[in-house]
């Protein structure tokens, strides 16, 4: 069992549904986000290529930052997932300073705080708040060990690539391209 | 009240010890979204009810969850809901900070002076309600009841046109119709004999090909649009959209056509004349249904794309392949109405010639492109009928024979004495709108408060209009009340439900209520014969087959078409709503009035050495001005940037976030700056922001002074002879890179 | 022209636009911590090489630095973490994969042996003072009967100490600026060097100081040439690592880098310390001094320039 996401940036149109979604289904404080939108435009007018994606924490199968967490707060649970123990997070900071796409943040209550998958819905026979809502319908969520299921025959058919692949992080998040 | 010059407040200056009365009421309901959330982790239970989201016009259907402090943590999109399939956009997901907003309005104002300054002073909503309808009263005695006019938005406009119809005014009008969408509705009307409608019958997720003119999709985050467009997409439909500026809907079509600003008529009419004289147009189609074809074939002759070139800059192979592209997908082709099309003052011509080209293609009635829409007709609440006034928004447009609704301007213009004798308005209620943000050219609608005897707003957030008021009603936002019933002309019938999910917040009451009290007040007690608008919300249903426990149960029922098969089967007779009951390629209605027959290209005013055109447009986080303020909302975006493109930001000197301020050709300068974004996705020769920002109301302590507000630098307007929409794309802008202002503008 | 941009309004406190996690407190502990691995593994090694009786300065007297030192610097730590009541779990458990752990470990053992150490100085630092307990003059005695086993402890322990915030630093390659591996060596000798230092200026005999002048000038040397090696790997390193090694070649850092980490901070020492050794006489604390700020502005550098640099974006 190893959750993945695939995102579609051909359908993606930024409109950043996913971090309201995120925000109000996980009680994030307004000024901090657990996902993000970027947009990446090439050439000159009129040959002009733009890049939509929506992005979080990768959930990466060689986590630095769960590598480098002195009280194991940090850690991977079934399914690959990535998550934060609030109450063994000392704030040392280290894990944000790890994190090779800044996908985590300090809390104002004093632990660190990120994307999660939703677990919590994950455990309801629910999808993560942000695949759930977008309008676009180009976030897909499953199990990439599974080759029967969504997530894997998108990459089996379609070109991806995943985010800064030569960190060395194996990222559980993949970007379907053009 | 005197008529003595209105001066703007801005609702900063509120005497203390009132704010101080509802300082318990902030403390019970306020949710602290920045604080320990270590509480809100633990999984509180949550009631859920349906409502549908009033954010924007889509009203997608939504449950909304609410804790038992009154919270309301999160909102997601009904399952069942044709308009938003669970899915809400950003703005409906965000719907919880229209809600939590400490910055709304929180008890009625009234206008007053304090040490000879124009102030606001808080009152009960009895004074509130006793002055209106003293107002009401006296103007009905005085001038008549036309003459107190209704200028409204969305819902809340609704229940006070009820009222005003009971009270006997019909000089009603919203912006939606004038600043928004009315040309298409008089184009289409002309040619098919029916509006486009709202939610738009386009059949986008069955289409091959989407073809977009000026139109954003992606931008603007009309839901179901949306939704198909991503559809249609993994369909591997065509897109082609047509746009000076590389829209995210450009950048998902396979033709993107940056076309020169105000010249997409020509382009239009050059693929009219490819369709046409290659042979590829619906012949069976149009033979069966269309009137005048044959004087719409020789109108193009001359329209040929190498004429368009010369014109658009789009080369003539690419008019021409792009045309194919679309007859090759015909008849499951759309050619997009758009939606805010008031740009050049040809507008309803323009919209027109998109019918046009439509009804070559054959795609209206058909497969992919245009679906006959049904609604389901639910029966008024009875009350008695209302009264006949002499004259109402129909005779105020009078000048403009195709407008078939109150025109805003217009009305505004009858506020100025000698701006209309024949039918003088003397009295505003606005209500749901934000007019200095929506209608162009600020010092005519100043001009016409300051005339004006009396105004009203009655809005949920301290909007720049609210300061211009004499009284403001504090609405509460729709998740605290019940609305009409929503019944949107879609593939099927559906009805959704709106109940409070929340108790009012504050002193803020719901409009159905405003208008019941108002109404008793005037003697009109018999229009509003209940208690609670519950009652007419379960009356209804019970007509409908339905009731009020079952939609609270499931939020939306669909139910089946009555009218027959949304398309036209092969060879099926039908009858258009025309006077002709044909699609009429030539519009005997428009020649009658003098107007042009069938479209033609009239060149626009361009910009002069060293002026941008101003283009602006919809971001997919916000709603108009509406949500600016909006805490979820504004952390995504809490001001607007101006596009510029790289080689003019080379020529002015210009570096990325950068503050400019904007002067525009009639010398207006912007009361902010706006940060420059240097990016290659918009033209040399236009600028482009999103629209909304720049609030200078003090009071919306997350909007106030951030990004600028391009309605403000909207002073020329060209308007439509047809129905009177006001063009604003013709203004021109210069940048100003120091400081325009002498004094600091706080 | 190329745009690469947040457009949902990303703007995390302290994480956008670069990360401001890490500031002084850090840059304070790690050289603290340097300079006290320096000192104890000094003092170990002559401990144990039954030489403590010729360089008293290190055995004794700066010894008495250590402490103070390990203590600031947990202080510092601690003041750093943002969710302080839970500091405890440091020492719930031992992760091998983070340096962190090791360090919260290393650091548990060595503060108070190297208190012990100073105590069973006692008597020789402070004669004219009387132990208040006499169990406390027993186990003075008991302290300095044992002391070469305290320095075949503090030995390995000190070069942990010494090395782990550079292995700390290295293995982040989320910061292209310390993600290379010679920032543990790097760190180890620039601490070394420091130690040498502090007791070089706190040294009284001729012996201690001519021998720490060429212990220092050649940890000086080595520093150097670590400091070459790091720049040489970064510019044949990735494009991350270019941008990176910009920060302090050619950008924001330069002037502190080689104003006060390379010429004040190693080579005019260097120099002073070489013409000292032909027998020119050079005040002592002028090297020493330059040392010592040199190491506290290299790990300053390090940690704020380090910081700017990101993967994305």
């Amino acid at each position: 069992m190893k959750y993945g996401m695939v995102i579609d940036t051909l359908k993606c149109v930024g409109c950043s549904d996913c971090v309201v979604a995120c925000q109000t289904e996980n009680n994030v404080p307004i000024g901090y986000c657990r996902d993000w939108v970027t947009e990446s435009v090439n050439g000159a007018y009129p040959q002009i290529e733009m890049e939509l994606k929506t992005e979080r924490c990768n959930h990466c199968e060689n986590a630095p930052c769960v590598r480098c967490c002195p009280t194991g707060a940090s850690h991977i649970i079934e399914g690959g997932i990535v998550l934060v123990t609030p109450n063994e997070c000392i704030g040392c900071g280290a894990c944000i300073e790890s994190c090779p796409y800044d996908a985590r943040y300090q809390h104002p209550g004093g632990y660190v705080d990120k994307c999660t998958f939703c677990h919590h819905r994950l455990e309801k026979g629910q999808l993560p708040a942000c695949v759930s809502v977008c309008p676009t319908h180009c976030m897909y969520f499953g199990d990439l060990d599974d080759p029967t299921s969504q997530v894997s025959q998108l990459l089996k058919s379609r070109k991806h690539k995943v985010l800064a692949p030569e960190a060395g992080t194996k990222p559980n998040i993949f970007y379907l391209v053009k | 009240m005197n008529n003595s010059r209105r001066t703007f407040i801005k609702i900063s200056a509120l005497s203390a010890s009132g704010l101080m009365l509802y300082n318990y009421g902030i403390k019970a309901n306020a949710t602290s979204l920045t604080a320990n959330n270590k509480l809100a982790d633990s999984a509180k239970a949550l009631n859920r009810f349906p409502t549908y989201c009033e954010v924007c016009f889509w009203k997608c259907a939504a449950w909304a969850y609410v804790d038992e402090n009154n919270n309301i943590p999160k909102i997601i999109g009904n399952d069942t809901d044709p308009h938003c399939y669970g899915r809400l956009c950003p703005r409906g997901t965000g719907g919880v900070g229209m809600y939590s907003d400490e910055d709304r309005l929180k008890t009625p104002l009234i206008r007053t002076q304090v040490n000879g300054e124009d102030t606001f002073r808080e009152a009960s909503w009895e004074e509130a309600i006793d002055l209106i309808a003293g107002k009401m009263k006296s103007i009905k005695e005085q001038y008549g009841p036309e003459s107190f006019a209704l200028l409204k938005h969305g819902a809340p406009g609704g229940h006070l046109e009820h009222l005003f119809q009971a009270y006997g005014s019909d000089t009603i009008g919203e912006p939606a119709y004038a600043q928004c969408r009315g040309p298409r509705e008089t184009g289409f009307k002309l040619t098919f004999g029916a509006w486009v409608g709202s939610p738009e019958p386009t059949d986008i997720r069955d289409t091959k090909c989407l073809v977009l003119i000026g139109s954003h999709i992606g931008e603007n985050m009309h839901n179901t649009q949306v939704q198909e467009m991503s559809e249609c997409i993994d369909k591997g439909a065509a897109i082609i959209a047509v746009d000076p500026r590389f829209s995210t809907a450009a950048s998902k079509a396979q033709h993107w056509l940056p076309i020169k600003p105000a010249t997409d008529m020509a382009l239009l009419l050059a693929w009219m004349h490819v369709l046409i004289y290659e042979d590829l147009y619906d012949k069976e189609y149009v033979e069966l249904y269309g009137q005048g074809f044959d004087k719409l074939k020789e109108h193009v002759r001359g329209f040929t794309p190498e004429w368009a070139y010369g014109i658009t800059t789009i080369k003539p192979e690419e008019i021409r392949k792009t045309a194919r592209v679309m007859a090759e997908a015909a008849p499951s082709v759309i050619v997009h109405p758009g939606r805010h099309v008031t740009w050049y003052g040809d507008d309803s011509q323009r919209g027109r010639a998109i019918a046009l080209l439509n009804a070559l293609l054959g795609s209206w009635g058909r497969r992919g492109g245009f679906y006959f829409k049904e609604s389901l007709k639910i029966p008024n609440f009875p009350h008695p009928p209302y009264p006949e006034p002499k004259w109402g928004w129909h005779e105020i447009g009078e000048n403009f024979p195709f407008a078939e609704m109150g025109i805003t301007n217009e009305i505004i213009k009858a506020s100025i004495p000698g701006g209309n004798d024949k039918y003088p308005v003397k009295a505003w209620m606005v209500a749901g709108t934000n007019l200095l943000q929506s209608i162009p050219q600020a010092s005519v609608i100043e001009k016409a408060i300051e005339s004006i005897e009396f105004l009203v707003v009655l809005d949920t957030m301290p909007m720049e209009i609210t300061g211009y008021a004499d009284v403001v009603l504090p609405e509460c936002t729709y998740l605290e009340r019940y609305d009409d019933l929503r019944s949107a002309t879609n593939r099927e019938p559906s009805v959704a439900l709106r109940m409070p999910v929340a108790p009012p917040k504050y002193d803020s009451k719901p409009a159905w209520w405003v208008a019941k009290q108002i109404g008793e007040k005037l003697g009109l007690k018999e229009y509003f014969n209940y208690t609670d608008y519950k009652e007419t919300i379960a009356w209804q249903l019970e007509q409908i087959g339905s009731s009020l426990e079952e939609m609270e149960k499931i939020g939306v029922k669909n139910f089946p078409r009555k009218t027959g098969s949304m398309y036209l089967k092969e060879g099926e007779a039908y009858e258009f709503g025309t006077p002709s009951g044909k699609i009429e390629f030539y519009s005997d209605q428009l020649a009658e009035k003098g107007f042009d027959p069938m479209p033609v290209y009239t060149p626009h005013p361009e910009p002069e050495n060293g002026y941008y055109r101003l283009n602006y447009g919809r971001s997919p986080m916000h709603t108009f001005s509406r949500t600016i303020n909006n805490p979820n909302l504004s952390d995504l975006a809490d001001e607007n940037y101006l596009w510029v493109n790289p080689k003019v930001a080379k020529i002015e000197g210009l570096k990325n976030k950068q503050e400019v301020w904007l002067q525009n050709q009639d010398g207006i300068t912007s009361t902010y700056p706006i940060k420059v974004r240097v990016t290659e996705r918009i033209r040399w020769d236009s600028v482009y922001m999103y629209h909304g920002f720049g609030h200078n109301n003090k009071k919306l302590t997350r909007a106030h002074g951030k990004g600028m507000s391009d309605t403000q630098l909207i002073t020329k307007v060209t308007v439509d002879p047809l129905m009177g929409g006001t063009g604003m794309r013709g203004n021109f802008v210069k940048i100003i890179q120091e400081n325009p202002h002498k004094e600091i503008l706080s | 022209m190329q745009e690469e941009i947040f457009i949902s309004g990303r703007e995390i406190p302290k994480i956008d636009p670069y990360l401001e996690i890490w500031h002084f407190p850090i840059a304070l502990y790690l050289f603290l911590g340097g300079l006290a691995a320096g000192i104890l593994f000094f003092a170990a090694l002559f401990t144990a090489l039954d030489k403590d009786k010729q360089v008293p300065a290190v055995v004794k007297y700066a010894m008495i630095i250590v402490p103070v030192a390990l203590s600031i610097g947990l202080m510092a730590l601690f003041y750093d973490l943002t969710h302080k009541l839970y500091f405890w779990q440091l020492y719930t458990t031992i992760r091998l994969e983070s340096p962190m752990s090791w360090g919260a470990w290393v650091l548990l053992i060595i503060t108070p042996l190297s208190f012990l150490w100073v105590f069973s100085y006692f008597s020789e630092i402070f004669p004219k003072w009387k132990l208040p307990f006499p169990f406390l003059e027993k186990f003075e005695t008991y302290l300095a009967k044992n002391r070469k086993n305290m320095a075949f402890m503090i030995l390995p322990l000190s070069i942990i100490l010494g090395i782990y915030t550079g292995i700390l630093l290295s293995a982040f390659n989320a910061r292209p600026l310390w993600n290379n591996s010679i920032l543990g060596p790097l760190f180890l000798t620039s601490g070394l060097s420091t130690g040498a230092a502090a007791i070089l200026l706190l040294s009284k005999t001729h012996f201690e100081k001519s021998l720490f002048t060429k212990i220092d000038l050649g940890l000086i040397i080595i520093e150097l040439a670590l400091i070459v090696h790091m720049i040489m790997g970064m510019y044949a390193g990735s494009a991350v690592q270019l941008e990176a090694l910009d920060i302090l070649i050619g950008g924001e850092y330069t002037v502190l880098f080689f104003g006060f980490v390379i010429i004040l901070g190693l080579l005019i020492p260097a120099f002073l310390e070489t013409i000292e050794i032909f027998g020119y006489k050079v005040p002592v604390i002028i090297p020493s001094m330059l040392v010592l700020l040199g190491g506290l502005m290299f790990r300053v550098i390090m940690v704020e320039a380090g910081q700017i640099t990101r993967y994305l974006y």
